[in-house]
Order: C-alpha cells, then sequence, then structure tokens
C-alpha cells in the first residue's frame, strides 16, 4: 500500500515533494504497513542507546560499504542486508540520523544507486525529534526477513569517479567542506579523524559551499527560496546544471546531492565519493590553495 | 574507583562473545564512563580535546601522591562509543604506575576484535586517545 506523502507546505515547493517528512508526520505514520524507518548514524552505538519507536539500525560502514574493496556492496550484498531487515522492493523508507542527516543522506545515496524508489529523509533528522521531546525506545524490533530482490548496482547516474571529475573541470564542482579545507589550510574538519590524505587544498575550480548552508538553525532543510538563495544565487548554479559534489569520503556532501537533487531539482547531480581522501592523494591531481576556486588545470 | 582490569582479560572478554553482542560489551562500558569531579567540570578549559575522535572528547592525565595515572574524560552522551572508547581506556590504565601506563600497549585497540563491529576508520578514535594518553603522561612525568 502506497504511503501518503507529508503535504507540509514547505516541502510542496520543493522539486520533489515526497523527498521530506516532517517530525510530525513520522509520528502520526509509526508503524503503518509499507513504511520502513531506519537510523543511520555516524556513531555505530547511538542507536542502541534510544531510537525512535519502531526504527530498524543501519551502518553505513558495516552494512553498505565492501568490507575488502574501498566500494559500495554489490547488489547481493544489498539484497541480503534489506532482507535481513526485512525491507521490500516497494516499501516506503524514512532515513533520519545524527549529525544533521549526513549519514542517512550518505545511506539513502548508495540506496537509489540501487534504484530503491520510494527513500525519504525525516527533516531535521534525530537531534529535531529529541529536541521536540519525541519518545524514544530501547526496544529493538525483530523484523520477519523479506526477500529483497538482487538489482545490480547502478554508479553512472548518481555517482562521480575520479576520472569523470577530471574530464568534467569546467562545469560546476561544489566542496561542501569546511573552509579551513578548501583553503588547504587543515587537512581534516576540526575534531575529525584524519582519513588519510597526504596533501591539502580543493580540486581546481570547485566552488566552496559547505554543506551547513542547506540547514536551519535546527538542522532542518532551508526553504526553496532559502536554498535558492545559497545555490542558485550564491553558487550560480542553473537547473540544468551538470553538477558534481564532493567532501572527504562522500558523506557531506551526500547532504549537498540531495538538496541539490530532490529540493532544488537541479539535472545531472552526482556525488564523488572518492572526495578528497582520494584526490588529496593522487600523484599528480591539480589542487588549488586559497579561498579562490582557481584556474581550469593543464592537465598532463 | 572501579578496580583495574588485565588488557588481556578485556580482549578476552571481547574475543569469547559473538559480534553482535560486542557492540553491547562496548555500550555497557560507555554507560560506566566515570563523571568529571568538579574541579575539571566547572573548568573544561583545563582538558585536552582528542581530534582524532569522531566526536569531540576532552582529555585530562594527573599523577597522584602514589605516583599513579588517574585520567579524566569527558565526552558527551550523542557520542556513545567515543566515551565506550575513553571507558575501556579507563578500566585498564587508571591506577596503573606512570612507567606501566608508558609501556602500555599501543596496539591494545587493535586487539579488542571490534574491526569489523565498529569499523578500523572509527577505531582510530580509539588509538588517537591512547596516544594523547601517553604524550600527556610524558609532559607530566619530565616536570
Amino acid at each position: 500500500m502506497p504511503i501518503d506523502i507529508d503535504s507540509s507546505e514547505k516541502f510542496r515547493q520543493y522539486a520533489d515533494p515526497t523527498a521530506l517528512v516532517s517530525t510530525k508526520w513520522l509520528e502520526e505514520n509509526l508503524g503503518k504497513p509499507g513504511l520502513v524507518l531506519l537510523e543511520s548514524d555516524e556513531d555505530v552505538l547511538l542507536y542502541q542507546t534510544g531510537h525512535i519507536p519502531t526504527a530498524l539500525k543501519i551502518d553505513w560502514h558495516t552494512d553498505l560499504n565492501d568490507q575488502v574493496t574501498r566500494d559500495y556492496i554489490d547488489g547481493a550484498g544489498f539484497s541480503k542486508v534489506f532482507s535481513r531487515l526485512g525491507i521490500n522492493r516497494e516499501d516506503t523508507i524514512v532515513l533520519y540520523g545524527d549529525k544533521s542527516n549526513w549519514w542517512a543522506a550518505y545511506a539513502l545515496w548508495v540506496f537509489k544507486l540501487f534504484g530503491h524508489e520510494n527513500v525519504r529523509l525525516l527533516d531535521g533528522g534525530r537531534d529535531k525529534w529529541i529536541a521536540e521531546g519525541r519518545e524514544l525506545t530501547k526496544d529493538e524490533p525483530k523484523p520477519k526477513p523479506s526477500s529483497y530482490p538482487v538489482i545490480e548496482r547502478d554508479d553512472r547516474k548518481l555517482r562521480a569517479f575520479r576520472d569523470d571529475v577530471v574530464s568534467h573541470f569546467g562545469k560546476p564542482l561544489i566542496d561542501v567542506r569546511s573552509p579551513e579545507e578548501y583553503a588547504g589550510d587543515r587537512l581534516t574538519a576540526p575534531g575529525y579523524p584524519d582519513e588519510g590524505a597526504t596533501r591539502a587544498g580543493h580540486i581546481p575550480t570547485a566552488a566552496s559551499v559547505p554543506w551547513s548552508k542547506a540547514c536551519n538553525e535546527d538542522q532542518s532543510f532551508k526553504d526553496l527560496a532559502g536554498l535558492e538563495e545559497v545555490y542558485l544565487k550564491g553558487a550560480k548554479l542553473e537547473g540544468h546544471s551538470d553538477v558534481i559534489a564532493y567532501c572527504r569520503i562522500g558523506e557531506r556532501s551526500s547532504h549537498t546531492w540531495f538538496v541539490l537533487k530532490y529540493l532544488l531539482g537541479i539535472e545531472t547531480v552526482r556525488n564523488y565519493d572518492g572526495s578528497w581522501s582520494e584526490w588529496g592523494s593522487l600523484v599528480r591531481a591539480p589542487i588549488s590553495l586559497g579561498n579562490e576556486p582557481g584556474p581550469v588545470p593543464q592537465l598532463v | 574507583m572501579a578496580t583495574l582490569e588485565l588488557p588481556e582479560t578485556l580482549i578476552e572478554d571481547f574475543a569469547s562473545i559473538r559480534e553482535s553482542e560486542r557492540l553491547d560489551l562496548l555500550l555497557e562500558f560507555s554507560e560506566a564512563l566515570p563523571e568529571l569531579p568538579a574541579r575539571y567540570a566547572d573548568h573544561p578549559e583545563l582538558l585536552e580535546r582528542v581530534e582524532e575522535c569522531q566526536s569531540p572528547i576532552y582529555l585530562f592525565v594527573e599523577i597522584d601522591q602514589d605516583n599513579l595515572t588517574r585520567l579524566f574524560f569527558s565526552a558527551p552522551p550523542e557520542a556513545p562509543t567515543t566515551r565506550g572508547f575513553a571507558s575501556l581506556l579507563f578500566s585498564v590504565i587508571d591506577g596503573l604506575s606512570v612507567q606501566d601506563a608508558l609501556d602500555f600497549d599501543i596496539d591494545f585497540p587493535s586487539k579488542l576484535s571490534l574491526q569489523k563491529v565498529v569499523s578500523p576508520l572509527r577505531l582510530r578514535g580509539m588509538i588517537g586517545i591512547l596516544s594523547r594518553i601517553k604524550r600527556q603522561l610524558r609532559e607530566k612525568s619530565l616536570k
């Protein structure tokens, strides 16, 4: 059975009005058949300390990443994870998580590589739900396993690799990291682990638009006018743009990818998950320093 | 004050249970992390921030009058994994002689059978905390 959309005025303005649900909508729809609620956090233990009733846990690292190659799991692996969680292909998934939904957006992006159609984010994520004093539980549901089909991952439309970035020069690139990381003053976000890039700076021509510009103070997304101000007026993107977003490992840029694709409806938006942890270590990859995007590089 | 655990005991405890239970055990440690005493709780500027951790954690190392190592941590409830890491290190290092703490196995975090359930990337946070403990201790024992 299809799940109703959240028809709040704010969401109706977005290019895809079905991409978000509010905390109020979620509370009213908890437990509906065909609705699967998933928590995806940076912190691997946070779900166990208390979560939204009926929510299951998905972990970006231990569930969605291949444990040998730096890549995502394949179709068979994805089918295994979703079957264990009792998810069917036609189910509507609502994702939420800590840290302004970074890892929830990251999981959503991976789900889309496997073409799962109905996936929505909880606007404001875990923090907003808690700030509003809504219920948490430690009860972990025991879902009846399903048989989710084996769908091959399709990286072509939504994912960019380093060669795609090289052939993309001249078209919009968005660096969503902190201004200090962009300028090359530091390798990692303040308070975050060094994920192994050997050089600091940014990919030449990339515009700096930190991911947080898409958020209000309570971590919910800005309304359409607010987002247009940042990305269309500010970063000069257009509806038919072909954009690649990146950060360090692709989690913060999934957040921006979600905004550009679903809330603003920009035609082609890809997430470069190799991001700075790959580019900043590649031999002879061109790098720009400072606050300016820098010129299109002469490639050797 | 909790009794000092042997690192070998913890390594064995984690290795002997199923993967899913390892997270539960880490959570138990997380919940057992001692509160900061008032002299630090009121003076957060005295604590050193450990940058390697995904979520901020603050750390302070003291050497008491018996020349034993004393550890103090502060990490928010929204960072249970980081709290769990701190609490594990507390249980094996707090109360050791300065020399024993300095000699403590830097590879201890990777021996806890947590790579698969926590991920090596996250485990780096624990190695970061351990390195800071040793560094503070070295600086203080030279004074």
